[in-house]
């Protein structure tokens, strides 16, 4: 019975359910706020799939997600504010500078391996906060940065209403997801898989290390960047907290409960822990009491997130209930296709 | 096909490798025994690339890899195992082996982008290449089921079929055999057998003597890191100082 309730998630069909709920949200909320808070849920949910990519598919703890968030927070910030560029070079060119960041601070980071590589990362989240608050010239310092442009609707739309951002949102959301999926299903994905399997095999399968890691981060960077565009776009105005390690921490709870490696993990988990956070609001800070114990009792029991146990679930029930099948091409089963996109 | 002149490797003051030379001949079973410690392992990361040698050379099929770096040494055509193999668990065995002829596809970031008939086209080349490897280890009939949920003697074979899908000429196997039984153990024997009889030149270093001396065409003996005889197992069973220094005075090598 579950599992032919399981199979229904697992129709190709099924995205573009999601897809049809996600379009006609704003007119079903029952306010502003609520589409407000499912566009700031989608942007974090960009972030997270630019975590997946360097820590979910290439193995490698980035701790400095949350600050090239704010980079790309700050590059549309002070270039919209301070040197007057309209919002969509801004834009462009906010996620280039991620991008380019991402490069500079991966070639030196990724040198490193594992644990060294995490804490390396740590230290640069930090250095960008620091620089965000104290480098008062160019950032403003702890004032933070105000009158950030909205995006330019070119005459048809006013992007400064919550539902137009929303769709804007969702059009970005939708592309993320799209290319991880293509991404991971693809060459370059399971070259990503097989170095976080383990550097000493990837390479003697002829994988060049430095190359596909610092591959792997610049793209996670350049999500972390648009999503950074994104929100200072949306928020309007931003300060140095953006790029306060919880950002990252957030960002990394999100992608645990989701389900690290798997495509629609990061959409799970964050739109999962946003609205459960905005429903337990009453409880304020209290609310880490539920929350605490419940990360705890999923990472022990579901190491792979919500996602990732499912899927695996789902494979273990495919194949005991079709032993014949097994030889088949992976084509022929629906969910197999589908879990192999997720795996894969 | 693999010469090595006086190689060594220096780990602060300790010698891994000491001015070891010897020659492994293409399409032939070469085996490299010694106690542990004898530097084996080291010896093999050198080959790879994994580790530069301190001094010494190191020449694959007349081109000198001494210095390269592991990646192109794959490239060149030498393939090789791992006593433990990471592998993605909650993935299938199929899933898993695809990206072994990576090395041998060249589509990148822009080929994903825009869905390039090469990335398609290296996409089921790779398939295909995982697919003939896994039927050659004799495992079609587990492609689709998790890493995790496979026996350890097929996750042995698994090992093999990734480093054959890379399409080398030559074979590293550290350990293929440790951990399986005696009947897998064969089985195993008969799957390097036939490596060789397709083309292939396997070297590999193993503690299971009774299958050592039953294929190995050569045998190089290392003992703290330095080569103290080679042969064929008849000449290496009669040498004294093998007997001696390995045979004779360490318990393991009756196992």
């Amino acid at each position: 019975m579950l599992y032919k309730l399981g199979t229904l998630f697992l129709r190709p069909s099924t995205k573009y359910v999601l897809l049809a709920l996600a379009i006609v949200f704003p007119l079903i909320a029952h306010n502003e706020y609520q589409v407000y808070v499912m566009a700031t849920a989608f942007i974090w949910a960009i972030a997270v799939y630019g975590l997946n990519i360097i820590t979910g598919y290439c193995g490698q703890l980035n701790l400095a997600h949350g600050g090239f968030f704010a980079i790309g927070s700050y590059a549309l910030g002070l270039l919209t504010a301070d040197y007057g560029w309209n919002f969509w070079p801004a834009f462009l060119a906010a996620i280039l500078i991620s991008a380019f960041l991402g490069f500079l601070v991966g070639a030196v980071s990724l040198r490193l391996k594992e644990h060294y590589f995490a804490i390396f990362t740590l230290c640069v989240g930090f250095i960008i906060y620091l620089l965000l608050d104290k480098w008062e010239e160019l950032t403003h310092g702890p004032i933070g940065v105000r009158d950030i442009a909205a995006p330019h609707g070119f005459g048809l739309v006013d992007f400064t209403d919550t539902t137009p951002f929303y769709y804007l949102v969702l059009v970005f959301l939708v592309l993320a997801i799209w290319f991880m999926g293509k991404l991971s299903r693809s060459l370059m994905g399971r070259t990503f898989i097989a170095i976080r399997n383990g550097d000493e095999l990837a390479e003697s399968l002829g994988i060049n290390l430095m190359r596909n890691k610092v591959l792997a981060f610049i793209l996670s960077t350049t999500y972390a960047g648009l999503a950074g565009a994104l929100y200072a776009g949306m928020i309007r105005f931003i300060g140095p907290e953006e790029a306060n390690i919880n950002h990252t921490f957030d960002i990394i709870t999100y992608l645990l409960v989701g389900g690290i490696g798997t495509i629609s993990g990061p959409l799970v988990g964050t739109l999962g822990i946003v609205w459960i956070t905005q429903s337990l609001q009453f409880l304020e800070e209290y609310r880490m009491i539920i929350f605490g114990p419940l990360l705890v009792v999923l990472v022990i029991f579901f190491p792979r997130g919500i996602v990732g146990s499912f899927l695996t679930w789902m494979h273990r029930k495919t194949q005991e209930m079709g032993p014949a099948k097994k030889r088949k091409e992976s084509k022929v089963t629906p969910s197999a296709t589908r879990e192999a996109e997720n795996n894969a | 096909m693999l010469s090595i002149e006086h190689l060594t490797k220096m780990f602060g003051g300790l010698a891994a490798v000491n001015d070891v030379s010897v020659h492994f001949e293409a399409n032939k079973i070469n085996a490299i025994i010694g106690p542990n410690g004898a530097g084996k392992s080291t010896f093999f990361n050198l080959v790879s690339g994994m580790h530069q040698p301190t001094s010494g050379k190191i020449l694959f099929d007349g081109v000198d890899i001494t210095t390269m770096r592991c990646d192109h040494v794959a490239k060149l055509g030498v393939g090789r195992t791992f006593q433990t193999t990471n592998l993605f668990e909650q993935a299938t065995v199929l899933d898993n082996l695809i990206v072994g002829h990576r090395l041998r596809t060249r589509s990148g970031l822009w080929d994903v982008l825009i869905n390039s008939r090469r990335l398609q086209a290296e996409e089921k080349e790779c398939r295909d290449k995982a697919r003939e490897a896994l039927d050659f280890v004799g495992l079609s009939h587990v492609e689709n089921q998790f890493i995790a949920d496979i026996t350890q003697e097929e996750r042995k074979r698994v090992a093999f079929a990734l480093a054959l899908a890379t399409d080398p000429k030559m074979v590293l196997l550290d350990e293929p055999a440790a951990g399986v039984n005696p009947e897998e153990t064969e089985g195993l024997a008969e799957l390097m057998k036939k490596m060789v009889k397709n083309g292939l030149t396997v070297c590999l270093i193993e503690h299971k003597m009774d299958m050592i001396m039953g294929m190995a065409d050569k045998i190089m003996v290392l003992d703290h890191g330095e080569k103290i005889a080679e042969g064929t197992p008849d000449e290496i069973k009669t040498n004294p100082v093998v007997i001696e220094a390995y045979l004779g005075s360490d318990e393991d090598a009756a196992a």
